[in-house]
């Protein structure tokens, strides 16, 4: 992603708040200053698309700074034919997309009791929810590990995506709950007058009213459960199980990987996640905000 | 309003019995909502509940993951006391919140700050968002995919050396992630790099919520910018303070990625972590007795920091109210 730097037009100077004389030099050092910090946030971005296009013997030769001596491929398809990337990008797809939605339908339901229905002691389940989120996932992976053995599930995409689920709604509840419980109570006691029963009432009043939340919830779900590392690490171990960021560092692992293969399988591993950024930039804008204000 | 309000008048979550001022609905207004609790909450104690218990279970045994595990009581935390990989990974823990936390929320405070009230209102507004997108990008890519283009970076014929050489200072060139020395200072730096743009674009989407004429106020009565950062901006975001603190305190003690990634807790342990100790005496010791001990011990001090967290913010935002 290029930095633009907006050169100021005669707009500026209309501002409501003049420009002391002062500060019109201030203001270009600091625009300076955080723009080259913005720039070395980028470096390896940069070192990055700079090295996955380079052949080994480039790279031995010439170092990771030098400018490509041909635009070779070669890296790229070796990364994408040796970790057969289409199958780990499918994995990623499918778990990621099938947690998203599980859990927000199991954190619509939880909450719609928490926070509509106030069922007895929601304030100890809701905190229950928030510290199951918060524990560290070391203390439920031997367990799982052994449980998912047992059951004929380890090394399935199914063991990950119902671990996940959980682990994802219990967040949804909690941010759920919360949005929910101060839902306006006369729609609710308008729809029931009419007739409507919890059930109606769930999914005819209370989804389409937060439906915000919800589309922000499937997009941080979705992001972070393609993120996650411990438990596929541990859970899939197969070649044909394995999701994009597993592949990628269970490949690192052996240590035999040339520089410029490195560089393009990240840069492959990263670039549906830049893809699904560009696309859902506001939906993560109102997901942070929304975060944040509790 | 034609219908009362019964249900909105329950005070909380307080198990009271109907009073007097409900007589219409002599049935609890929460009867049957417990219905759709059921699958979240059976599937909580599957996954969660379930196996943090037995991991408690575990933490008191020796066990290698085959045949029964036979019960030791408090051994395992016994040894932890006298285990020095057990406390130079809690050491490290520190190092990773200064460099999860601390850093990142300060300097994130004053990019933030910057960003958005000397850029965003003298330049325009788009300078500002697509220089927040910069040191957002981070954050976007998986935290792995991360660990790996920094690994190969810092490695001896990597990146960084390369510059250093380019520069005239090949002097310079080390084995970054291969020297004790430097390998967490430099892990550090990384994780910095990696979670500076949570709080810059937390805090200027908290920015937006200030009204803009309290910062032309104190600018027409004087105020400098260090004044207008110290008595609005602080001030202003202080529950997004929190909540960055909280969720990114919470995500160094249990980091495991990006050292994994990186370095694999060496050399000599000098980068290990909790997390990754944990996975290692499971899944490479097959020590899982010890393993869990560690677990439960991790997830106790976690589970106090949230806990401690979450008591201050309520009594900051009391302490608000009050005034």
């Amino acid at each position: 992603m290029a930095v633009t730097l907006t050169p100021p037009r005669a707009g500026g100077r209309t501002r409501r708040v003049p420009d002391r004389h002062h500060r019109g030099v201030t203001r270009w050092i600091v625009l300076a200053l955080v723009t080259v910090a913005a720039l070395v946030m980028l470096v390896p971005f940069a070192f990055m698309l700079l090295n996955a296009f380079k052949s080994p013997g480039d790279y031995s030769n010439n170092g990771p700074l030098s400018w490509p001596t041909e635009f070779y491929t070669t890296g790229l398809r070796t990364y994408w034919e040796q970790v057969d990337f289409p199958v780990k990008l499918w994995n990623s797809i499918l778990i990621s997309g099938s947690v998203a939605v599980l859990a927000v339908v199991v954190s619509l339901l939880s909450a719609y009791a928490l926070g509509i229905g106030r069922v007895r002691g929601r304030l100890w389940i809701i905190g229950l929810f928030l510290l199951a989120n918060m524990l560290p996932q070391e203390a439920l992976i031997y367990p799982l590990y052994h449980f998912a053995k047992e059951a004929g599930l380890y090394n399935t995409r199914l063991a990950v995506i119902i671990i996940f689920t959980v682990i994802q709604a219990a967040f949804g509840t909690y941010l759920l709950a919360s949005v929910l419980s101060t839902f306006p109570r006369t729609l609710l006691e308008a729809a029931a007058l009419d007739g409507a029963g919890k059930w109606r009432i769930l999914w005819r009043v209370v989804l389409p009213n937060v439906r915000p939340t919800i589309s922000v919830l499937l997009v941080f779900f979705f992001i972070w459960t393609w993120n996650e590392f411990l438990i596929p690490l541990v859970m899939l171990i197969d070649n044909q199980t394995q999701t994009v960021p597993v592949a990628l560092a269970s490949l690192q692992g052996d240590r035999l990987m040339d520089a410029p293969t490195t560089n393009a399988g990240a840069l492959l591993s990263l670039l549906p996640a830049i893809l699904f950024f560009l696309v859902f930039q506001r939906t993560l804008a109102r997901g942070i905000t929304a975060g944040a204000d509790k | 309003m034609a219908v009362p309000d019964t249900v909105a008048a329950r005070p909380g979550a307080t198990p009271s019995p109907p009073t007097g001022k409900t007589p219409r609905r002599p049935r609890r207004p929460d009867a049957g909502y417990w219905l759709y609790l059921l699958p979240g909450a059976v599937m909580f104690l599957l996954v969660i509940g379930g196996p943090l218990i037995y991991t408690g279970y575990l933490s008191l045994t020796r066990w290698s993951g085959v045949g029964d595990p036979s019960f030791i009581g408090l051994d395992n935390y016994r040894t932890l006391l006298t285990d020095d990989v057990f406390w130079t990974s809690f050491r490290n823990t520190i190092a990773m919140i200064v460099a999860m936390v601390v850093l990142p929320t300060l300097i994130g405070l004053v990019l933030a700050a910057v960003l958005f009230d000397t850029i965003g209102r003298r330049f325009r507004p788009r300078t500002a968002a697509a220089l927040r997108a910069a040191f957002y990008l981070p954050q976007v890519l998986p935290v792995v995919v991360a660990g790996i283009v920094w690994g190969w970076i810092l490695r001896p014929d990597g990146a960084l050396n390369g510059l250093f050489d380019a520069i005239g200072l090949g002097a310079l060139s080390h084995d970054w992630l291969g020297d004790p020395g430097t390998a967490l200072p430099v892990v550090m730096a990384v994780m910095i790099w990696v979670q500076l743009g949570y709080p810059v674009v937390v805090f200027m989407a908290a920015l937006e919520r200030v009204d803009p004429e309290l910062y032309e106020a104190a600018e027409i009565d004087g105020a400098g910018w260090w004044r207008r950062f110290r008595a609005i901006t602080l001030p202003q975001i202080r529950p997004e303070t929190f909540v960055v603190g909280l969720t990114c305190t919470i995500a160094a003690m249990k980091v495991f990625g990006p050292i994994y990634a990186l370095t694999r807790g060496g050399p000599e342990n000098a980068t290990n972590v909790p997390s990754y100790f944990a996975y290692f005496t499971f899944f490479k010791r097959l020590n899982v007795g010890y393993g869990s001990a560690i677990s439960m011990v991790l997830t106790l001090i976690i589970v106090v920091v949230a806990v401690l967290f979450i008591r201050a913010q309520n009594r900051a935002e009391r302490r608000d109210g009050g005034l």
